[in-house]
């Protein structure tokens, strides 16, 4: 499944139902097994013998929940997930199921007191105008609990330079979609199609505790910040520098065993690598780890500029080298390969 | 038992590293047990048999240590790092730290104008090389690094790093040597990766499925010059914990403890802890719930490369869980 299909997708955490049905498609034409969870997981299996591996990729994307409407019509909301308030100001955003076209308003620089203009404006202050002139009006198309979603083009940039919306984590689910591609004899594949990672993590925890997995790999879309005004030692990973693996962040430490499995692969294939040089953040490993009496966990990313944000941007060389050098792990667990 | 927490603080092992401590604990063990595994978390776990009838018994310690993490090299060969697990910049700042493979550094700081503006992300780690290439060869970024000091025998107390938790495993140890009867199936869990979120003990505690679980682990006193109010102080006696961050102790449990080491003569003393938290907090939130207490071990300087215990705590904590163990533990 492409990146263009999947992040023109609507999935906000808690709603990924949109992303759910797309990828359920695709793995019934594929005639790939899976079940759906309560939670709305999606669990794709391949492969029925050998060590069960759990691969996570989710589905959610950080987005907004209305909270409020206005008398007249314009709409109140909350954050789904890590959004900075200073992206918000006058992006599009689709609304409620509909996916109603809107607009995040703030009042214009005209009108703003002098020390308005030096501050953020917080986001109880903004608001969504869907041309609504009326509350019976908005009312009419909208409930509060609807959810919004960034309405961002895909677009190619530059050769192999994307620009979309989230790409955390719909790259993760196309790299599970590569790694589906093949067939799998020696190992059992649990690539988990996750929901609600962006607040907290709780898909990945109930389908790895139904799971039970002997290892797993959390696939991500993560930091990149190799932008100006950040010096090296904070850029945590750069765009076109390859797969982004992971050395501990606020979730997990990565086993060692399956971290340098990973490098010792990614240096004999000559795969384009690099260390994710940071440990903020955390992803579904976390959760993995933890399920029941625990397991071994690495993550791979492909490295995302301005994540969190209506547009983020990566590159195919990245997902290419990340595809690889997946693929290729899985191989060594067919190959013997044990944690 | 000075010996022993020399060479155990002395080990290596900062949260996901913690094998050379696994291997000395595992050596000092091993005539005293009955089965011993390590299971995916890394989390080493001794059965010592009980003579039947009795309970499933947890008796928890951690094996991790804070410590840093390399996160980048740069041109000249200086390190950047991360906090493993609760690290001051204050604390760090001129230390020495060292790596499994035996490679040593020492702390730095960039120029700052105000004292106040010490943070981790202005402080780099300088292992000797003179560019990139030259410090790859001995150190890769995702390397952990612990502080490095040697044990100091002040007599009655003792200073070392890494005291949070080695002292606890030092307390489980010898009470797994001095144990000499008990009904109970006491498994030994020297666990993982506390330091950074109760890790290893989550997963080990769901594993074991317990009846009773009690960890051992240092808390803070409020003995030292203008120290925040705590009534814990060294050389007091074992701390019996009845709150923290992590858990409100099984109240059961906690009563049994008491009166315990009132009947034995164990110096003791509760512990009320208003910040930080321990093992028991995951293993009392196991599947369905498990009655979950803490002796804890006073000390002074946690998080510093100078924690400092009293042998006299550390052998009334000994005391109490060898009488924990052998009592019906029918509370």
């Amino acid at each position: 499944m492409d990146l263009r299909t999947l992040t023109t997708l609507s999935g906000v955490s808690g709603n990924e139902y949109e992303v759910r049905s797309a990828i359920i498609e695709q793995l019934q034409s594929m005639g790939i097994s899976y079940e759906c969870d309560v939670m709305g997981n999606v669990i794709a299996k391949k492969g029925s013998r050998g060590p069960k591996v759990l691969l996570d990729a989710h589905m959610d994307e950080v987005g907004l929940v209305i909270t409020h409407i206005e008398k007249n019509g314009f709409l109140r909301f909350a954050r789904v997930g890590g959004i900075d308030p200073r992206v918000l100001v006058s992006k599009r955003v689709l609304v409620g199921k509909e996916k109603l076209p809107g607009v995040i308003g703030a009042k214009a620089i005209h009108l703003q007191e002098r020390d308005e203009r030096s501050r953020v404006i917080p986001i109880d202050q903004l608001f969504i105008d869907i041309g609504a002139e009326s509350l019976e009006q908005a009312k009419s198309k909208v409930q509060p609990g609807d959810y919004v979603a960034f309405d961002t083009e895909y677009e190619e940039l530059a050769p192999g330079i994307i620009k979309a919306k989230a790409l955390d984590d719909r790259v993760g689910c196309a790299l599970l979609f590569e790694v589906l591609k093949q067939d799998w004899q020696d190992i059992q594949l649990y690539a988990v199609f996750a929901v609600q990672e962006e607040i907290g993590l709780r898909g990945a925890k109930v389908a790895a505790f139904a799971v039970e997995p002997d290892m797993g790999i959390a696939l991500e879309g993560t930091v990149c910040a190799d932008i100006p005004g950040t010096d090296k030692e904070f850029q945590a990973t750069r765009l076109g520098k390859g797969a982004a693996i992971s050395i501990m962040d606020r979730g997990s430490i990565p086993n060692r065993a399956m971290l340098d499995q990973l490098v010792k692969i990614a240096e004999n294939e000559a795969i384009p690598y690099q260390f994710r040089e940071a440990t903020s953040g955390g992803n579904d490993a976390g959760a993995i780890q933890q399920a029941k009496a625990g397991c071994p966990v690495a993550s791979v990313s492909v490295p995302c500029r301005c994540i969190h944000t209506p547009c983020s941007i990566m590159s195919m060389s990245d997902f290419d080298a990340a595809r690889k050098l997946v693929i290729k792990f899985l191989e060594s667990v067919e190959g013997g390969f044990r944690p | 038992m000075k010996d022993l927490i020399k060479r155990l603080t002395e080990a290596f092992g900062p949260s996901g590293s913690e094998g050379p401590v696994r291997e000395v604990i595992r050596k000092e063990v091993e005539p005293y047990v009955d089965e011993i595994r390590v299971d995916a978390m890394g989390n080493l776990i001794c059965l010592k048999k009980g003579s039947g009838g009795g309970k499933k018994v947890i008796l928890d310690a951690h094996m991790d240590e804070i410590g840093v993490i390399v996160t980048h090299i740069d041109d000249n060969g200086f390190l950047r790092f991360a906090n493993i697990g609760g690290v001051s910049p204050m604390v760090a700042l001129g230390q020495r730290v060292y790596f499994e493979n035996g490679t040593f550094g020492v702390i730095g700081c960039e120029k700052l104008d105000d004292i106040k503006d010490l943070r981790l992300e202005k402080l780099y780690m300088d292992i000797g090389a003179t560019s990139r290439e030259e410090a790859s060869k001995k150190v890769k970024v995702g390397d952990m690094a612990a502080f490095f000091q040697p044990a100091i025998d002040m007599g009655n107390r003792i200073v070392a790093k890494a005291m949070d938790d080695r002292i606890g495993c030092v307390v489980v140890i010898e009470a797994l040597k001095r144990i000499k009867q008990s009904e109970h199936d006491i498994y030994a869990v020297f666990a993982t990766q506390e330091e950074v979120g109760l890790r290893g003990a989550r997963v080990a505690a769901y594993g074991i499925n317990p009846d009773v679980g009690i960890a051992f682990d240092v808390t803070g006193t409020g003995d030292t010059p203008k120290a925040h109010t705590m009534e814990v102080s060294l050389g007091k006696g074992a701390a019996i914990k009845v709150k923290d961050s992590s858990l409100i102790c099984h109240p059961g449990l906690r009563d049994y403890l008491v009166k315990l080491a009132e009947e034995k003569g164990i110096p003791y003393q509760m512990e009320v802890l208003q910040r930080g938290g321990t093992d028991s907090g995951a293993i009392q939130l196991t599947r369905a719930g498990v009655p979950a207490g803490v002796i804890s071990i006073p000390s002074r300087y946690i998080h510093s490369p100078c924690e400092m215990v009293d042998l006299g705590d550390v052998e009334a904590c000994v005391n109490l869980c060898v009488a924990a163990c052998e009592s019906p533990l029918d509370f």
